[in-house]
């Protein structure tokens, strides 16, 4: 029988068969965070049982951290409570024999940006963590998704999940991007078109030519906002891009292996005649700019395009545009913001950074703008200094920072004051998600350095 | 000892769809290394205006919904975050079961895990349902686990699905990682032959030599 890619990859990892839905899903990898994970060890204590595959899990602190530019090594959490919560991820990582990344390992950084960057994520491989934008990993042709806390305590136990298996949905995607527009604005598009929930409950594979000139960084960042149409998982079909990224970034196999394991990985695909309950295609020509006017990543536009009209607008649209002070029908080109953010899994790698760069070219964040770039990880914020990207944002006037999910959700000391509006490449514009009233637009890393520069939101097309 | 079979209080209505667990529990409220503590965080930035005074025309600060053990809300209920917080801080405000035509992935099953009823209804009932208990002199309701069923103060009926696993899961509140435990055997099967066939799957990360340049 015919079958998808996602179905392949969840047969290759059934362990058993629970019911007519659900499957005991084996885990290749698991991710956690200081946040999610804590009960989930303390679930374990109370059983009185350890990590079933200590070295298959990893931990990283990315939530809670600040990311004030101590120089490396000296990073400390000056607020009690997450320092705390650090302090016992570090505990409970240790009696577990858990590889953690802390605030000074140079590697830190925000979880799904360093597991691809290590090598951690290859093809066919399922991966978890307790974050839903686990979803990134189908970039490269593995099943990610993202767990709850009781879900964690199970994959630490039994290095399994009892899993739901989803629909299968195809999105494809011909042509090639118009220039000033980016992978983000393929899956804000896709988002805006499809809904908040047009993908709930099912497995999304990406398919067309336009994925094809993608790098896999570019790649990584369409699977990780698909979660945002309520995707359980996002996959691309592994192709010679995506072995050039493991091969550069695997640590523990030797050339003759890799080449062993890019025969099986050239077969992860969908069968030609595989049937997806839900399809839908996409033109790239129509796909320009976006930015997102109201409190849910769907609520988006092109950036030529006006908020729309009265009469398109239901309850929910018309409460978001309360919230964020706009209206219907004008544009959000225009808008003046006080705070502009490029960071988060969605767009803090170092292609991002180089993109970003080359909009800033000498020019000057604008006056009453606070402007940050938070570096994905360690080595993409070491990759950067040395390429001379950093330099150019502290000269153009950017707060230049270490590593974390810092204002993406704001869980450290890196927020949004009531009222203040930011420009964020990050990937979630809910009401008070970078800040208690804080006004989120999503965007482009370019069109948020776009951005800050000009003061106010722009198109980074006409006028850069 | 809460009766998991029937479930039976004051409904109140929330009627916004996509409320993500962002806003379920605010980010402030997940720095603890335990479940406790949770109650005054969910819904805190609905419940509660800057200054941290309850705002009055919220449906929790109202003298008739004050006691509301279900919650009967727009669809996705629950999407976004998978910050399990969101489940206990709803079940430690008081509620015993959610109402709505749709829920967040991540959420439905840490749901499940918790012994958090969800129950799924089209979106015309829950408008109807909506409709119904917004009027305070009608906000009782009952949902009979075993029969599936939700029923009004006027007596109206709705029915619900749930499948054997979830049933299962409320009513007796299987512990699935003991479950799961006795399997081992059989994992550990699996995954002989898995990295027999996939041996670039099996990932060794504290022997990984991983350098910062
Ligand atoms: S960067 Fe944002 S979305 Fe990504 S893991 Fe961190 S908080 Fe979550």
């Amino acid at each position: 029988m015919s079958r998808t890619l996602y179905q392949k990859l969840v047969d290759s990892h059934t362990v058993a068969r629970i019911d007519a839905q659900h499957v005991m899903l084996y885990a290749d990898f698991h991710i956690m965070n200081e946040y999610t994970s804590p009960q989930a060890f303390g679930g374990l204590d109370e059983k009185g049982i350890l990590t079933h595959r200590p070295e298959q899990n990893m931990g990283v602190v990315d939530h809670v951290n600040p990311t004030h530019p101590d120089p490396i090594g000296k990073r400390t959490i000056r607020i009690e409570a997450p320092a705390k919560q650090a302090a016992n991820f570090v505990r409970n990582c240790s009696k577990h024999g858990i590889r953690l990344f802390d605030i000074n390992d140079p590697i830190q950084g925000i979880e799904h940006v360093v597991v691809p960057e290590i090598g951690c994520v290859r093809p066919g491989m399922v991966i978890l963590c307790g974050d839903s934008h686990t979803v990134s990993y189908g970039a490269l042709g593995a099943l990610g998704f993202g767990i709850g806390t009781s879900e964690v305590e199970h994959v630490l136990a039994t290095q399994t999940l009892i899993y739901r298996v989803c629909k299968d949905m195809r999105i494809t995607v011909n042509g090639d991007l118009k220039p000033g527009v980016s992978s983000k604005d393929v899956i804000m598009h896709i988002v805006a078109r499809i809904g908040a929930q047009g993908a709930r409950g099912y497995a999304i594979e990406f398919a067309g030519t336009t994925f094809a000139t993608l790098s896999t960084e570019a790649r990584l960042t369409i699977s990780n906002m698909a979660v945002e149409s309520g995707a359980r998982a996002a996959l691309l079909a592994p192709d010679e891009e995506t072995f050039k990224y493991v091969r550069e970034h695997v640590r523990d196999m030797s050339p003759a292996d890799l080449d062993k394991a890019v025969e099986v990985w050239k077969t992860l695909r969908s069968d030609d005649d595989a049937q997806f309950d839900l399809e839908y295609t996409f033109d790239a020509e129509d796909i320009e700019p976006y930015v997102t006017w109201g409190t849910s990543p769907d609520q988006a536009i092109a950036i030529s395009e006006t908020i729309p009209t009265d009469d398109k607008l239901n309850d929910d649209d018309c409460k978001a545009l309360d919230y964020i002070g706009l209206k219907a029908g004008m544009p959000v080109e225009g808008t003046p913001i006080n705070r502009a953010f490029i960071g988060s899994c969605t767009n803090a790698r170092i292609e991002d950074l180089r993109l970003a760069a080359s909009v800033i070219k000498g020019r000057k964040v604008a006056a009453g703008v606070r402007a940050m770039i938070i570096p994905g990880s360690g080595l993409v914020r070491a990759q950067a200094e040395r390429e001379g990207l950093a330099q150019q944002f502290i000269d153009a006037g950017f707060e230049w920072r270490q590593p974390g999910c810092s204002m993406c959700l704001a869980m450290n000391d890196d927020y949004l004051e009531p009222g203040e509006r930011c420009a964020s490449s990050t990937n979630r514009n809910f009401e008070g998600r970078q800040g208690r009233g804080g006004l989120t637009h999503l965007m482009s890393p370019i069109m948020v350095a776009a951005a800050a520069i000009a003061g106010r939101i722009v198109d980074v097309r006409k006028e850069f | 000892m809460t009766d998991f079979s029937k479930i039976q209080g004051v409904a109140a209505p929330l009627p916004l769809n996509n409320l993500d667990t962002d806003q379920i529990m605010p980010k402030r409220f997940l720095f603890g290394i335990d479940k406790s503590g949770l109650a005054d965080g969910t819904l805190h930035d609905m419940r509660f205006d800057a200054d941290d005074k309850p705002i009055a025309d919220f449906v929790l600060n109202q003298p008739a919904y004050a006691q509301a053990n279900i919650l009967v809300t727009g669809s996705n209920f629950g999407c976004g975050s998978s910050r399990e917080h969101a489940v206990w801080g709803l079940q430690q405000l008081g509620f015993d079961a959610i109402i709505s035509s749709s829920y967040g992935e991540i959420f439905y099953f840490n749901a499940g895990n918790n012994r958090l009823l969800l129950v799924i209804l089209k979106p015309e009932e829950i408008e109807e349902l909506t409709a119904e208990i917004s009027d305070p002199a009608n906000n009782q309701l009952t949902i009979d686990v075993e029969r599936q069923v939700v029923i009004t103060a006027s007596g109206r009926e709705f029915a619900f699905d749930l499948t054997a696993r979830q049933k299962g899961m409320i009513l007796e509140g299987l512990d699935m990682v003991q479950a799961s435990l006795r399997q081992l055997p059989e994992i550990e099967a699996f995954e002989q032959r898995h990295w027999a066939q996939n041996p670039w799957a099996k990932i060794d990360l504290p022997r990984m030599n991983i350098k910062y340049p």
